[in-house]
């Protein structure tokens, strides 16, 4: 079974680092861009176990490892062929 | 004091600080490889500077799982005293002993210069016998220094005067342009509720000889050690 965790830092947070990407950006000549945020994906690969399991690791994976709760928020996509 | 240091892959001020609290201000002081699991009954556990586990996910985010953490945590919620520096401090917070969190440096740059530092309170071992309002130079050397928390968070540390110093100018003003890495408040160092556990980004132990153009750290570290001098001596006003 696989699945994506995507954790990225609150709207409230500030980001240095997706502004700086952003400028890059408008050095380059794009100017379509008006924001850049950054953050993470995790691709996981579970053994075989009832959807509702693998949903409760997943969440504890990210809430305890992946993301940092005080300044990152994440979601969680589960799919067979993910 | 018998002090215990942990050592972190990836640890680089361990023996910096081996070398301060052994040679220089003369205590026991022992290192301890993250793979134990008992750190014991120390006067004071250090968490050094460095770059524990390459930084890798997030500072701190590996070193704060390390088997040696589970005994760091008991012996901090059971009153026990723990400094973190630089690295140490972000270790802490990923483990939640304490509040908020260390993010990349607002500037991008990777900062390795002297900065000043305001003693915001006297309420701690480290700041005891510092002076509300004293001005401490103190090396830094950081990508990921720029503190945040909430605005409850930060009230909350405020109004349980648990900010122990501040960036500013060398005449104690705090300004944008003394703060090396956008922290919030211009935190460079904070102590939990129950004041046992605290941690700074800036580097004592690396201005503790005036050899090295900065010994102000020494100072610091003389406080701290006074402090828990003055704690363990056995007091006959001693009532729980």
């Amino acid at each position: 079974m696989k699945a994506r965790i995507i954790v990225r830092l609150k709207p409230t947070v500030h980001d240095p680092q997706g502004e700086a990407i952003h400028e890059g950006f408008e050095h380059m000549g794009y100017r379509q861009f008006v924001a850049v945020r950054q953050g993470k994906v995790f691709d996981l690969e579970l053994q075989d176990m009832p959807e509702e399991e693998a949903s409760a690791v997943l969440r504890e994976a990210a809430h305890k490892v992946l993301a940092n709760p005080v300044i990152e928020e994440y979601v969680i996509e589960l799919g067979e062929k993910r | 004091m018998k002090i215990k240091a942990v050592v972190f892959p990836g640890s680089n001020c361990d023996h910096d600080t081996q070398y301060v609290f052994g040679d220089v201000l003369k205590q026991d002081v022992e290192l301890v490889w993250h793979k134990e699991t008992q750190i014991g009954s120390p006067d004071l556990v250090i968490l050094p500077g460095g770059f524990a586990y390459g930084d890798y996910l997030r500072t701190g985010a590996m070193a704060r799982y390390s088997p040696i953490m589970a005994s760091v945590e008991k012996y901090a919620r059971d009153g026990g005293i723990v400094f973190g520096i630089c690295n140490g401090f972000q270790i802490l917070c990923e483990a939640g002993l304490l509040p908020g969190a260390l993010m990349k440096n607002a500037c991008l740059q990777f900062r390795c210069i002297h900065v000043d530092l305001r003693v915001e309170t006297t309420q701690s071992p480290l700041t005891r016998h510092l002076r509300q309002g004293q001005i401490l130079r103190s090396p830094i050397a950081h990508g990921d220094g720029n503190y945040y928390i909430d605005q409850a968070g930060l009230n909350e540390l405020i109004d349980n005067d648990c900010i122990l110093f501040r960036y500013s100018t060398p005449e104690g003003l705090i300004l944008p342009e003394a703060n090396p890495n956008g922290s919030l408040y211009s935190i460079a160092g904070i102590c939990n509720r129950e004041r046992n556990v605290f941690g700074m980004m800036p580097h004592p132990e690396r201005a503790a000889e005036a050899a090295l153009g900065c010994a102000d750290g020494l100072i610091m570290l003389q406080s701290l050690i006074r402090s828990l001098q003055e704690t363990s001596r056995p007091s006959v006003a001693t009532v729980a």
